[in-house]
Formats: C-alpha cells, sequence, structure tokens
C-alpha cells in the first residue's frame, strides 16, 4: 500500500479478500470456541460452586419464634399467657426521618406521647437494623384503618405478634417477674452461653422472677423455615419447615387465691407474707407489697412509668419477701429458746428473774426488756408467750455468738433458701469469724446480747422466717423452698412434677421441740402477744410475733408509737404455722412500720389460715387500723 | 394466468430474500422469543410488543433488501452527514437520560443517532474505498481512518463507550477487507499497548474503581460488581441441560438485572445449560457463515466490503455480549442480536441483514 497508486489486479484482489474473510472466519470460530470453553468452566467444571451460590441466593433459613409456656398457679389459674395482635414496627436503620414518619402515622392511628417515649428509649438501646415496635395492640379498626393507607408508609410494618400478658398484674409480678426485649446486655450473654441460635426469632426473654429463672423451660425451642427470598429479600414461598417447640408450661405451688386474699388483708400497708408448706416446701403465696404491673415491662417500659415505679417511697420494684432484709426481732426466740434446750444452756424448768432489764456482768449497760417493769419469773415457756427480752439477753451471753450462728444456721439464717427465682438476699447471722471479716473488729460480748432478741446484727428476710418457722413445723426437717409444682411439657402426657429437695434435718431432742412448739401455740391463745388474732380460731395454730427496730431507741427513752413518724415506726412480724399438729402451711408475715406484730402481722396470718385450711374468706378485706390498747410484743 | 400473478406476487415478496440466511434468523429469533417469555416473568404484553418490532424490523429489512447495492451506495453520504450533524446535535442539545447524553428529540420522539451510524459508517467507508478502488494507496486508509475516528469520538463522548467500541470494530473491519497492511495493525496494536499504562495514570480515580470492578467484580459485590456476579452466577448453576424453561431461579427471583435486555443470555444459559448455548453458537455462526458467503460472492468492492464488515459486526455483537455476561468481557450496554428485547437494535441489525440480502439478491444484475 505504501507502494504508490496502481491498477490493481481484480483477480489478486478478490482473493486477497477471500482469504482475509477466511481469516475472520477463523477468527469468529476462535472467538466462539473461547466462549464455549468458557461456558463449559462455568456450567461444566464449576457448575457445582455455581449452583451452591445460587441456592444460597433463593434460599434463607428464617428462624421461627416457639410459643413461650405458660404459668399458671396451683388450681390452673393463669399468672403468664400469650395472646396475638397486631404491632406497627420501625426499623430505624431504613428511616430517614423517624420523628416526621412517627407524625405521619399518629394522623392514622393513635400514638401517645407513652408510645412515642417507650419508643425513643427502644432506639437507644437497640441497634438500627432491628425492628421495633411503635403501636403495640392495634384493635381491628386501627388495622383496618393502617391497611387502607399502607402504601404512604412502605417503612412501617404491620406484624402479627404474640404478646405476653399477666392477668394478675401486680398481685403476682414478684413471683412471676416479666420477660423484656432482648437487649445488647442479654445478646452477649446469650451468646457467650451459646443459647444465641435459639433466640433468632425471639424478641423477648425473662429478665426477673420465674420469667427469669425459668427460661430454658420456658422458651421452647426456636423451629425453622428454610424459604425462597427473591432479590429483595421477600420472602416467595416456603420450602420446608420444622416447626418450633413450645416452651413448657410451669405449673405454680402458689395459691393465687390464697394471695389475693392476702394482699387484699394488707390494705394499703408495705410488707411481705410468705407462705410454704412445710413438707414439701411449695410455696403458697409470696406477696411483697406494693407489688407492680409486669405488664409494662414487657415491650419497653415508657419513662413516665419508669420514673414513679423507680422514684416511688414505696419501692414497688422491691421484692421484700425475697430481698428485703429486716432484724426478725423477737420473731428470732423460738430459735433461740431451741438453741438453749438443745444445747443445755436450758431446761423447760429454768427460770430468770426479769427486773425489766439485763446487765452483763461487769458492765452497767442496761438492756431493757420491752416491759420496762419486767416480767417476774420466766421460764422457757413464759418467755415465748410474752416475748420476754431479758430471757434472751442472758441466753445469749450464756450460749456466745458462735454457737448460736452454727444451731440457728440450721435453720436456714445467715445464707440463701436456694429457692427458684434469682436475687435472693442471704441476711446476716452473725458469728465473730463474720464480724472481722466484714467490719475488721473484734466481736464484743456485748454485741451478742442483742442478737439473742433478733437485734443487733440479724438481719433476714421473710422468706428466710417463713422457711425457718417450717423447719419447725416440719419437726426439724428442712425442705427447700420453690414455686414450680409442676412443669408441663407440650409432648408430655403428664406433667412432670418437681420432686421437694429436702435440705437439711435438725437432730432435735425431739422434747424440747414438742416444748418450743407448745409454747407457740399459747403465744395465739390467751395471754399470748397473738391472743387476739388467735380468737376463736376453728384450728390450733402456732405463732411468734416480733418487732424490727426502724430506729434505735436511745437509753432511757420510751419508744413512744405516736410521736414518731410514720416511716419511723417498727415494722411488725408475725410467724406462724397451721394446724398445730399436722402443719399445712407455715408463713412469715412482714408489715413495714406495722408497730406490733400481734395487731397487724398477726391477723394477717389468721386470714390466710382461715382461708387456706377451712376455705372461709375474710367478711371486711383489709385489717382494722391498729388500736390504742397497750400491746406487747 | 392465475399461476403466474402467483409467481410474481412471490417473487416480489421473496425475491430478494435469501433462503439461508433468513432461516437461521428465524431460529435465532425463536429462541430469542422463547427466553424473553421467561425472562419477563411471562408476560404476553412483552411478547407481543416485541412481534411488533420485529414486524418493523422485517418491513425495513424488506424494502432494504429490495433496493440495488448501488442505490444503497448513492445513500452512504448523506446518511454519514445526517448522522454526523445528529451526533453534533445531541452533542449540544441532546437529553441526558441516565447520566449520558445520547437521545435527541426531534419533535416526533427521540431518537438515539448513533444507531444511524452504525449503518451509515461501514456504508460510506466501504463507499470511499469503492470509489478509489483503483487508486487505493495509505492516503485513502488514512482518510478513511479519519471517517471513522469523527463519529466514534462523538460517540465516546456522549459517553457510550460500548457503541463506539462497536463502531469503531465496524469500521475496522471496512479497513482490514479492504487490505490494512499486517504491518499497520501490529504496529497499532504496539501503540494501544503501550498507551494503556499512560491512560491508567491520566484516569481519574473512580475509573480505575470501574476498571478494576471489570477486573474483579467481587470487589464491588453490591455495586457494580452485582450484576457480572449474579450473571455469572446464573451461567455456572445451569450447568450442562439448564435448570429447564421458566425455571431459572437467578432469572425468576429477581436476581438478575436487564434480564430481559443486555443480560438476557444469563436467563438463557439458566434455563438451557451449556447444550442451549451450544445450539445458540451454532445459530449465530449459521448467520456468520451465510454473511461471510455473501461477502465471498459478492461482485463489487462496495458490496464485499460492506457484507464482510456487516457480518463480522454482527458477530462482534454477539461475541461481546456472551462474554460480557459469562465475566470474560468488561460489562458494556451492548444486548444480544436477535435475543435481546427492544426494537431499536433489532431494526438496525435487520437494516444490516436487508443490506446482506440486497448484495445477494442483485449480485447477477450488478455484474
Amino acid at each position: 500500500m505504501t507502494r504508490g497508486p496502481e491498477i490493481k489486479n481484480a483477480q489478486a484482489e478478490l482473493h486477497r479478500f477471500r482469504v482475509r474473510l477466511a481469516i475472520g472466519g477463523a477468527i469468529v470460530l476462535l472467538m466462539f470456541g473461547g466462549l464455549f470453553s468458557r461456558f463449559f468452566f462455568l456450567q461444566v467444571v464449576q457448575h457445582e460452586h455455581y449452583q451452591t451460590q445460587a441456592e444460597n441466593n433463593r434460599i434463607s433459613i428464617v428462624p421461627v419464634a416457639p410459643n413461650r409456656g405458660l404459668i399458671v398457679d396451683r388450681n390452673g389459674s393463669v399468672l403468664a399467657h400469650n395472646y396475638s395482635a397486631y404491632t406497627l414496627e420501625i426499623t430505624p436503620g431504613k428511616v430517614h426521618n423517624v420523628d416526621k414518619l412517627i407524625g405521619q402515622l399518629s394522623a392514622i392511628v393513635d400514638i401517645s406521647v407513652r408510645d412515642r417515649k417507650r419508643f425513643k428509649k427502644l432506639l437507644e438501646e437497640s441497634q438500627d437494623f432491628e425492628s421495633l415496635p411503635i403501636r403495640t395492640r392495634l384493635n381491628d379498626t386501627e388495622v383496618a384503618r393502617f391497611v387502607a393507607n399502607r402504601y404512604r408508609f412502605p417503612e412501617i410494618e404491620l406484624k402479627a405478634r404474640a404478646f405476653r400478658h399477666y392477668p394478675k398484674a401486680e398481685l403476682a409480678s414478684h413471683v412471676v417477674g416479666y420477660i423484656g426485649r432482648i437487649n445488647d446486655k442479654d445478646q452477649a450473654q446469650l451468646e457467650a452461653s451459646g443459647r444465641a441460635p435459639n433466640y433468632r426469632g425471639s424478641l423477648h426473654l425473662g429478665k426477673i422472677g420465674l420469667e427469669q429463672s425459668y427460661e430454658k423451660e420456658l422458651h421452647g425451642a426456636a423451629g425453622f423455615e428454610r424459604v425462597e427470598i427473591d432479590a429483595g429479600g421477600r420472602v416467595v414461598r416456603a420450602l420446608s419447615r420444622t416447626p418450633p417447640v413450645s416452651g413448657s408450661n410451669l405449673i405454680l405451688s402458689l395459691d393465687i387465691r390464697l394471695q389475693e386474699i392476702v394482699e387484699q388483708a394488707f390494705g394499703d400497708r408495705r410488707g411481705a407474707f410468705v407462705a410454704i408448706e412445710p413438707a414439701t416446701g411449695e410455696v403458697l403465696a409470696f406477696l411483697s407489697k406494693p407489688g407492680y404491673d409486669g405488664n409494662l415491662f414487657v415491650d419497653g417500659i415508657d419513662s413516665q412509668n419508669w420514673e414513679a415505679l423507680s422514684t416511688s417511697p414505696d419501692r414497688p420494684l422491691s421484692n421484700r419477701a425475697l430481698q428485703g432484709q429486716y432484724p426478725p426481732g423477737s420473731t428470732f426466740k423460738p430459735f433461740m429458746a431451741l438453741a438453749g434446750l438443745d444445747l443445755g444452756k436450758r431446761t423447760p424448768q429454768t427460770t430468770i428473774s426479769d427486773p425489766g432489764f439485763f446487765t452483763l456482768p461487769g458492765h452497767s449497760h442496761h438492756y431493757r426488756d420491752w416491759k420496762l417493769s419486767g416480767h417476774g419469773r420466766v421460764d422457757l415457756h413464759k418467755s415465748l408467750v410474752i416475748s420476754c427480752d431479758t430471757y434472751y439477753y442472758g441466753l445469749a451471753n450464756e450460749l456466745g455468738v458462735d454457737a448460736i450462728n452454727s444451731y440457728i444456721g440450721q435453720f436456714g439464717f445467715g445464707k440463701k433458701t436456694g429457692i427458684d427465682v434469682e436475687g435472693e438476699s442471704t441476711g446476716i447471722l452473725p458469728s465473730t469469724a463474720w464480724k472481722q471479716k466484714r467490719h475488721k473488729q473484734k466481736w464484743f460480748a456485748g454485741d451478742t446480747i442483742s442478737v439473742g432478741i433478733g437485734q443487733g446484727y440479724n438481719i433476714a428476710t421473710p422468706l428466710q422466717l417463713a422457711h425457718a418457722t417450717a423447719v419447725i413445723a416440719n419437726d426439724g426437717k428442712a425442705m427447700k423452698p420453690h414455686f414450680v409444682k409442676q412443669i408441663q411439657a407440650l409432648d408430655a402426657a403428664q406433667p412432670a412434677a418437681v420432686e421437694p429437695v429436702p435440705l437439711n434435718t435438725i437432730d432435735f431432742k425431739p422434747d424440747n421441740l414438742r416444748r418450743v412448739q407448745a409454747a407457740m401455740v399459747d403465744v395465739t391463745r390467751t395471754g399470748g402477744t397473738a391472743a387476739k388474732a388467735g380468737a376463736n380460731a376453728e384450728y390450733v395454730f402456732a405463732g411468734k410475733t416480733g418487732t424490727a427496730q426502724v430506729i434505735a431507741i436511745k437509753q432511757n427513752e420510751k419508744y413512744d408509737e405516736s410521736k414518731v413518724a410514720d416511716r419511723h415506726r417498727d415494722h411488725a412480724w408475725f410467724i406462724a404455722y397451721a394446724p398445730a399438729e399436722n402443719p399445712k402451711i407455715a408463713v412469715a408475715v412482714l408489715v413495714e412500720n406495722g408497730g406490733h406484730g400481734g395487731s397487724t402481722a398477726a391477723p394477717i396470718a389468721r386470714i390466710a389460715f382461715d382461708y387456706y385450711l377451712l376455705g372461709k374468706r375474710p367478711e371486711i378485706t383489709g385489717i382494722a387500723p391498729e388500736d390504742d390498747e397497750a400491746q406487747s410484743d | 394466468m392465475r399461476r403466474k400473478v402467483t409467481s410474481r406476487l412471490y417473487r416480489l415478496l421473496v425475491g430478494h430474500i435469501d433462503g439461508w440466511l433468513m432461516l437461521a434468523v428465524v431460529l435465532l429469533l425463536a429462541a430469542g422469543l422463547t427466553v424473553l417469555y421467561s425472562a419477563s416473568g411471562e408476560s404476553v404484553a412483552r411478547i407481543e410488543t416485541q412481534f411488533v418490532n420485529m414486524a418493523v424490523a422485517f418491513t425495513a429489512m424488506w424494502v432494504v433488501a429490495n433496493i440495488p447495492p448501488r442505490y444503497l451506495m448513492s445513500l452512504a453520504v448523506p446518511m454519514y452527514i445526517a448522522g454526523l450533524l445528529l451526533l453534533l446535535g445531541v452533542a449540544l442539545f441532546g437529553e441526558i437520560v441516565n447520566g449520558a447524553r445520547r437521545w435527541l428529540d426531534i419533535g416526533v420522539g427521540r431518537i438515539q443517532p448513533s444507531e444511524l451510524m452504525k449503518i451509515a459508517l461501514p456504508l460510506t467507508m466501504a463507499w470511499y474505498f469503492n470509489r478509489y478502488e483503483a487508486v487505493l494507496g495509505f492516503r485513502n486508509f488514512c482518510i478513511a481512518a479519519l471517517l471513522l475516528i469523527i463519529p466514534v469520538a462523538l460517540i465516546a463522548k456522549q459517553p457510550d463507550l460500548g457503541t463506539a467500541i462497536l463502531i469503531s470494530a465496524s469500521g475496522f473491519y471496512v479497513l482490514f477487507f479492504a487490505g490494512l497492511s499486517w504491518r499497520v495493525m501490529v504496529g497499532l496494536a504496539i501503540i494501544t499497548g503501550a498507551s494503556l499504562p499512560v491512560l491508567w495514570s491520566v484516569m481519574h480515580d473512580y475509573q480505575r474503581m470501574r476498571v478494576m470492578t471489570l477486573l474483579d467484580p467481587t470487589t464491588d459485590p453490591l455495586g457494580a460488581g452485582y450484576h457480572i456476579i449474579q450473571a455469572t452466577i446464573a451461567v455456572g448453576s445451569g450447568g450442562l441441560t439448564g435448570k429447564g424453561w421458566l425455571k431459572g431461579t437467578q432469572t425468576h427471583l429477581d436476581f438478575l438485572p436487564e434480564r430481559t435486555t443486555d443480560f438476557i443470555f444469563a436467563v438463557f444459559s439458566e434455563e438451557f445449560g451449556l447444550v442451549g448455548n451450544s445450539l445458540l453458537l451454532i445459530g449465530f455462526m449459521l448467520v456468520i457463515a451465510r454473511g461471510l458467503v455473501i461477502a465471498a460472492n459478492a461482485t463489487t468492492l462496495f458490496s464485499r466490503l460492506l457484507a464482510g464488515a456487516i457480518t463480522m459486526t454482527f458477530f462482534t455483537y454477539a461475541f461481546v455480549n456472551m462474554g460480557m455476561v459469562s465475566g470474560i468481557l468488561p460489562v458494556v450496554g451492548v444486548p444480544l442480536p436477535l435475543i435481546s428485547y427492544g426494537g431499536t437494535a433489532l431494526v438496525t441489525i435487520f437494516l444490516g441483514f436487508g443490506i446482506l440480502m440486497s448484495i445477494q439478491t442483485h449480485k447477477v444484475r450488478a455484474s
């Protein structure tokens, strides 16, 4: 071509053209051959790889949350159940302006300030990709209105959800507890314990109470659905399904009607009530007043309610029965009496002279009896019936704190009872070693004296006292207290019984126990400190009153009930069991700032016994206000 | 008498239709409709629209097939000039769609002048070589190359790199068949190779990213790489015999993008497998083989160059599309001829077939 213009040879030109065409054809073959090799490589050599990728593309495993088990009381009354309802949910990560969206939504369905606050709180606690409820429990009209306007809110999802509901609300909240949304901390724990896969479809777990301690049984096993999804992640159809296994139902030993009657008997008073079946350790009633409504917590509590609950001076969130730590006061005396007899420091016949106070030899400090004039000559029986302090000052001094500690420890003081909910307090049953460890101080002889009447370093929970009372009622055989009587798995024909767990057996000299039990019976009879509560009972019952000091009384100062503010009044205690000859129920009653045990706490026990043993309901609800009649402790 | 009328009518209708080419084209169109029905989610409306497109394309082809090559030759320069003006118009007043200025509103509707160039450029270059057949020299090749570079540069600037490359390919084929010296071709190849590093150094970061994505789509699996990854999965998961018609999961669950147009071959591959792909390749080769035969038998330089270039351009379209879908070529917007949904590209391709048929059926009279 660079040879310049020349006359072309047509034949040669045609030949060259055809050669080039042939080259073109060869290129076509070569290139298509290349394509074919590529197809072969993808579709034959690597087919399996791409087949897997295509399957992964289209198939997604969707967890299906199991239904949570129900919680019912011993008579089948429902304490926790599920119902389904519609919620409106927002995934904050997909929305530009959440507030604006909620504003628009509120024109369609009612969104209260409370809903907004709760949503805000959830927003702070969760991650952006989580779907959070803005409105729960929509009624049919609201659902219809939303559906009609759905096109305007592509970011908002209408979901049918199972909701946990506690029909007894405040009444059982301190036993049942509540579930709450799984937060970051819960998630971390689930992952650490390897349970996270089972919770992939779940939004909630038990946070407190039985809901927490029986989480494993209640939750059940997650199911899985293999679904075909499209590129947008929408489910096209289900391919296969492994159904979830619903959680087991819990059948409690709790008698919610008993609990209700007791609750009413408390009226507006704060306090705690624990009832245990002595032979088995089954908890029959477990009340902490005031309670709270666990339903508020299920989908995140709003700040207003939270504020109200957490700052209330009545501390409704505090579980007094489980965690409240009070000096046991004179309810400690039966245990002291047993220690005195069993350890040989006293005989039933031993008497002391009570001048109204006790002094340590070589000291001048007066440990005063509640009765300033003294009780005169007092033996063991009388010491319990009239609750003589001086008798126990001397006994404590003779026993020494470490003997008291090791003997009375057998009743469960100073340690957890092992009840089947978490968060139990241990209380304090002091010893020299304990003081050294805790206060880095030597134990003084004077420290022992007030221990004898359940004051000083002594601290116990209502649960511990009910348990200790049950041990006396059960002739020294300690049974582990527990709420759950049976666990009903869905696939089992019969519920599995929770076997009573014996803790320890106290090796009394049997006569000693009879003596103390007899004295406790006389406490509820004429002349006893709980005579009024025991009047006309159709069964024999044993009890012991007590008073827990809230403020210290100075030497030579009389405790004048009328002068102290209500919050500084003593707490009233009463422990009891009935029927005395064959105990079915042992209780501990604590009325905060109730003053004397005999007048405020004991009547509640009587009401409980009347109902539990005889089926009698109290004629009036609530207890009579304390009268001014001089009452003993 | 009646037989005579019938026979004349027959000759009028199919007298300039090349049977072999037609047969191969119809086979491919049938395959296209089959896969389009699946790719469109079993949309009858799409099929109907595509039938209309085909009718228009057939008519255009029939008209062109009936025009003798010498008249076609006389259309070359006006078409080329019109195309250039329209391209200039696009550059100045064009509408921007999807970030590129490719469309021109001419009052009655929008047109894409680069489509016109696909025909006009090889036509003009073949006309040019034919005109200087007797005195063909290096200078002519340079001028022909200039005819090529001007429209390609305008199209590349829109930017529509895919079309620019394909149009330059069609122009290159004319040069190649006209006898472009091997030395020049080797020289061009060396210069191109050498300029790549220089080009890389002047590219913007986003352009480099794009190139990287082309080379390794997994670096951007949710962005630009998504198309190619999903297409490759579709092809690979098709296996030897495919998942069956209407049963491609990649297709029917929306994982494949552009699945009725540029990526329709992925649907075909997924549902018909390697066997289907091989048959499709054979179908394309039939068309190409017939085109090359027509070129070989063409009687004028114009006809030869044009037929060769059109045939090889058709091959290039098919190759680039299938290469792109199967992940060996970068993603450029090129439909698969005769298979992809869409009217404009179909008409352009059928115009090419019309030219081939015209060349084949008019050659006796031309010689």
